[in-house]
């Protein structure tokens, strides 16, 4: 199927990846690779199979509504880049 | 054989008889990581005092007549993947340099718990993505049986501080082989569990449906004894499995007896090298005079695995990744590039790319951006709907198989370590190398490498086995008895 | 406005803050209005590693107002991830539910008591079990300086309820509202609390234009930033002029060329809404499997103990109050609206005093005024459903009159006890009988002109003693002394 430059701009500003253009030229043939090797799957006919999400499949795994205590604030915002006594700070979110 | 080379079940007889101290011991291996990991490069990070302090602590209690827990004043080194409350934890990415888990991951805080010594946290692939170990934000880990060789990974740290031994016990984790890849390059034995059979819950996360914490060590028996440790049911991980855990150690000596064994005769096939094609087959002769029968099987759709692990494991990273932005923790771009300009006129936006583009290494942002797209609008039902699809074809092969074996044996790497910077360029045919891998990831099954035998360049070779979910015990029955009849475990590297 | 004629489009997607104890993938507490980021720990701050673990309670919740609203529940739901970036979404999605939602098709009947519109019956298109993101706090200037993030709320337990575009106008949207609240409020699945945003509302609306055959439908504007029942109203009202006006002057419709869904939010100061800056590609959520999360499975059993649990719902119970007290469809619908705890309250006064129809007009003149005047609710009305009914009963038997009950309900409100002691100390006694035909005597015998005009028919006449009798006795009953005084006068 390959990949146009294009499409890895696209990709790239969905997954919030600022690209050189030494990266857009690499990602573009190196992806156009690996997905032209992937194409081998549409050969396969899955008609009629279940997708498998998880290697265990389980299910109803549910939890009591049962308190427990937080965190101490200063133990979860000590690692945030920018911060005030009790917020993280970020740039202005715009467009609200 | 000096102390730091024995066995962990043989210290361990040692610490109890308190003919060496953990102390002791702590500091020989501290000794050895500070003549010899300049050149391997294995660890990230030690932190000889709290180490220590441990370990006195330990000897304290044990002198005091105290019950220790089953690792007893044992050295351990960890994966940098796995949280540890209060100690960077920086899965060898820029974009987690300076991070600090509030929190231990459940195999840590069980570590601690069987009074294991944490000597520090080795080198990987950056977020574990990679099979060479190359992929560290921090430099590569080289092999200790030939330092221009790669080591294997993504826990390629993991193996590499065992078979220089500087550690008795190492923790890995495993997406595609990342645990049992460099095992085999490095000659040290290392264990995939059953998706479940460990909990994740503090591992960072690669890919979460595939990924797996196991041990590493250099014989069967001391990963039996480490397995034991980190194995069992965690209320904190949903898919963690319910059922109890096995007598793993005892497994190690049981008799092999009657065993079934299974070939797949793709995985003898075009690109696996002769050396390491004639060293597996020589091993499975070995079984066979345990008694085991060989008898070939089919696994029609292995062939699709590399196709569909590629799709499903950079889709769950893209989003697994996508929480390091700059925002809450981890890196954050110099304001001056976001602030005012860039390609964005939105500053958080711009914030975020800047972070994203500068914290994460070539690899990452390779299979973020591969996930990305093949989770996109469009693209969906023919990728990662798809992959999915696959990945039960592949797992009812396994089901299939093992109606007719007890385990299926093979190569695990199509060929001996390559060499640092061999693959770097091309991709695709570094995700070729995990052929013989991701299937177990895949279908959630339990898998072991172990050493057998040395190419003409005596770099290790390993060989494969793997078994049904929860067949761990099984396993490490098989490797137990398997080891009994080798040496190619006890042999140890030169180091310069 | 003139011109071609035209329907309003409706389809409203709420949001409810589910009441559990605990977030709905940890167990910190998901109680409103801690100190910022004071209620977060690994798994809601998107730590690294982290992991989630649904919440039960919450699950029982959202199917229990699943079922509620009619809908199905297929055997097996599942949970995915909804990726996008913002900064009160630590780990970069949402954990959501795309393709197998826990229910699905169900509907709500709405109807207006004040006749604007028929019973309509509202499609639910789907009501699924997600998570809530944290809060931006942002900055007067908006745009200059940093926003800052508190993630208390980050994990909460959500229920997005989507309905079918069926609603009609602005009026029906907030009767449909005003309905799901009551519903669920009745459910005790949510406090519906829309100040601290355990209710919010979205709307997408467009119109139909028909024209020479042709259905014209204009461009489709979701309207947030809502923040009342009312102001929901309006926003619409003044979407569907926008609309059409915008219709009238370019003609753009539904399906042209670069026509996309637009976002407007509603400015409640100036009643009317503004374009919002759009999140590039925001369509594109990459959604697929939450891996950390298993699926979950509904048994027959389940959903039939959860139905069987549910209680009287507000449609049901109009009809039955309106069925067994001889209440009115209006009167049943102002008391139901009102919530279980007053209708229990209600049921209580009319059972003990056998008249349906003045416990209503009770509760609803006095009662309720009082209610809304201090501010407070029924659990906390002072005064005892018995003892409501027995100030009615003497109402009905005479003893008292309505404008001295009223007193004795204000001194009950106040003093607690019983009616009769309430009446004791207030003063109020029944009147002896021989002692009302002496007062009504004396007055008319003071009175020579009034017992003429009744004597020569005019019995309106007696009325002017009531006052009189009332100022020599306070407890007299009007009633009483208007029949004596006719009867004596017709015998003088
Ligand atoms: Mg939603
Ligand atoms: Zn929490």
């Amino acid at each position: 199927m390959g990949l146009s430059r294009e499409d890895v701009i696209k990709v790239a500003q969905l997954a919030r990846l600022e690209l050189s253009e030494a990266e857009i030229a690499a990602l573009t043939s190196q992806l156009g690779d690996v997905l032209t090797y992937i194409e081998q799957l549409s050969k396969l006919d899955t008609e009629g199979v279940e997708p498998m999400a998880h290697a265990v499949e389980m299910v109803n795994v549910l939890a009591e509504d049962v308190i427990e205590e937080s965190f101490d604030r200063e133990q979860i915002l000590s690692n945030a880049p920018s911060r005030d006594d009790t917020c993280y700070r970020v740039p202005p979110v715009l467009g609200e | 054989m000096t102390l730091i080379e024995q066995s962990a079940t043989e210290l361990l007889g040692l610490l109890k008889r308190r003919e060496v101290s953990s102390r002791e011991l702590t500091g020989a291996y501290l000794d050895q990581i500070d003549a010899h990991d300049q050149q391997i490069h294995a660890f990230l990070r030690t932190d000889r005092d709290r180490a220590l302090q441990q370990a006195d602590l330990i000897d304290r209690r044990r002198a005091q007549g105290e019950s220790l827990g089953s690792l007893g004043g044992l050295p351990v080194a960890v994966k940098d993947v796995l949280c540890t409350r209060g100690a960077v934890t920086s899965c060898a990415s820029k974009m987690l340099e300076n991070y600090v888990p509030p929190y231990d991951a459940t195999p840590i805080a069980r570590l601690k718990e069987a009074d294991a010594v944490i000597l520090g946290k080795t080198n990987m692939d950056e977020f574990a993505m990679g099979g060479s170990c190359e992929n560290s934000a921090f430099g590569p880990t080289r092999n200790p049986w030939d330092t221009e060789r790669i080591p294997g990974g993504s826990s390629g740290g993991a193996a590499a501080s065992l078979a220089a031994s500087m550690t008795p016990l190492s923790i890995g984790t495993d997406t595609g082989g990342s645990i049992r890849q460099p095992a085999s390059h490095c000659g040290v034995v290392g264990l995939k569990p059953t998706y479940g059979r460990v909990s994740r819950y503090g591992l960072i996360a690669f890919a979460s449906s595939l990924d797996a914490v196991g041990p590493l060590a250099r014989t069967a028996e001391d990963v039996a004894l480490l397995l034991g440790v980190i194995a069992g049911h965690d209320a904190r991980d949903s898919t963690s499995i319910v059922q109890p855990v096995g007598d793993y150690r005892a497994a190690t000596r049981r008799p092999l007896e009657g065993l079934r064994l299974g070939v797949v005769s793709e995985h003898f096939g075009e690109g696996l090298d002769p050396e390491v094609a004639q060293t597996v087959r020589d091993a499975i002769d070995l079984f066979k005079d345990l008694g085991a029968t060989v008898r070939e099987i089919a696994m029609p759709h292995s062939q699709y695995a590399i196709s569909a692990y590629y799709i499903i494991a950079p889709s769950e990273a893209s989003s697994n990744l996508a929480r390091y932005d700059g925002a809450h923790y981890g890196m954050r771009a110099p304001e001056a590039e976001w602030r005012d300009g860039g390609a964005e006129e939105n500053p958080l936006v711009q914030m975020y790319r800047s972070t994203r583009a500068e914290g994460f290494g070539a690899e990452v942002k390779r299979r973020i951006m591969l996930g990305t797209y093949a989770l996109s609008a469009g693209y969906y039902d023919a990728y990662y709907l798809k992959a999915l699809k696959v990945r039960r074809l592949i797992a009812q092969d396994y089901h299939d198989a093992f109606e007719q074996v007890d385990l299926i044996v093979g190569p695990v790497t199509p060929s001996p370590a390559f060499k640092l910077g061999d693959k770097s360029e091309d991709p695709l045919s570094m995700y070729l190398v995990d052929l013989y891998t991701v299937g177990a990831n895949l279908a959630g099954i339990p898998a072991i490498s172990l050493p057998c035998g040395f190419s003409s360049d005596r770099l290790p070779i390993g060989i494969q086995l793997q078994g049904a979910a929860l067949s761990e015990e099984l396993l490490l029955q098989a490797a137990g008895a398997y080891q009994g009849q080798t040496t190619w475990h006890s042999q140890r590297p030169e180091l310069a | 406005m003139s011109g071609t004629a035209y329907t309003t489009v409706i389809g409203l997607e709420v949001h409810v803050q589910l009441d559990t104890r605990s977030k709905l993938f940890c167990r910190c507490s998901s109680q409103f209005g801690a100190p910022p980021n004071t209620q977060t720990c690994p798994v809601c701050s998107g730590q690294p590693g982290a992991l989630p673990v649904m919440n039960l309670r919450a699950y029982e919740l959202a199917m229990r107002a699943a079922i509620g609203l009619n809908c199905e529940i297929p055997q097996f739901t599942k949970w995915d991830r909804k990726n996008y970036f913002y900064p009160d979404l630590p780990k970069g999605f949402q954990t959501s539910q795309f393709d197998l939602p826990m229910s699905q098709d169900g509907y709500l009947d709405i109807s207006d008591p004040e006749g604007a519109f028929e019973e309509r019956r509202i499609g639910i298109i789907r009501a699924h079990l997600e998570e809530d993101a944290g809060k931006s706090l942002h900055d007067e200037e908006a745009g200059k300086a940093d926003s800052r993030i508190d993630l208390n709320r980050c994990g909460t337990p959500l229920l997005e309820i989507v309905s079918q575009p069926d609603m009609r106008s602005a009026a029906e949207a907030r009767v449909y509202l005003t309905e799901l609240k009551l519903l669920l409020t009745y459910l005790e699945v949510s406090d519906c609390n829309m100040q601290e945003g355990s209710l919010r509302v979205d709307a997408n609306v467009n119109l139909h234009i028909d024209r020479e055959e042709d259905l014209i439908a204009t461009p489709i504007v979701e309207v947030k930033n809502m923040n009342s029942f009312r102001a929901v109203q309006r926003a619409l009202e003044y979407e569907v002029e926008r609309q059409y006006e915008l219709w009238q002057q370019t003609g753009r419709k539904l399906g042209d060329v670069g026509v996309t869904k637009e976002t407007r939010g509603w400015d409640d100061e100036a009643q009317l809404t503004r374009a919002q800056r759009g999140k590039e590609e925001s369509s594109d959520y990459r959604y697929f499997p939450e891996p950390d999360l298993l699926p979950v499975t509904a048994t027959g059993e389940m959903v039939q103990s959860v139905r069987a649990g549910l209680g009287e719902l507000p449609a049901a119970l109009r009809t039955r109050l309106a069925r067994e007290y001889q209440l009115s469809p209006y009167d049943a619908d102002v008391l139901v609206n009102q919530g279980r705890s007053l209708v229990d309250y209600f049921v209580a006064v009319a059972d003990r005093c056998g008249d349906g129809k003045s416990a209503s007009n009770w509760l609803q003149q006095d009662v309720l005024r009082h209610l809304k005047e201090t501010g407070t609710t029924i659990e906390a009305f002072a005064v005892p459903g018995e003892q409501l009914a027995d100030l009615i009963s003497a109402v009905h038997s005479g003893a008292l009159t309505t404008s001295r009950g009223r007193e004795v309900l204000t001194h009950l409100i106040s003093n607690g006890g019983t009616v009769a002691q309430a009446m004791q100390q207030l003063g109020i006694e029944e009147v002896d009988q021989s002692e009302l035909e002496e007062l009504c005597r004396e007055l008319l015998i003071a009175n020579p002109k009034i017992v003429a005009d009744i004597q020569s028919g005019k019995t309106k006449a007696a009325g002017a003693l009531v006052g009189q009798a009332k100022g020599k006795n306070p407890n007299v009953n009007p009633h009483d002394v208007q029949r004596i005084c006719l009867k004596l006068a017709a015998e003088m």
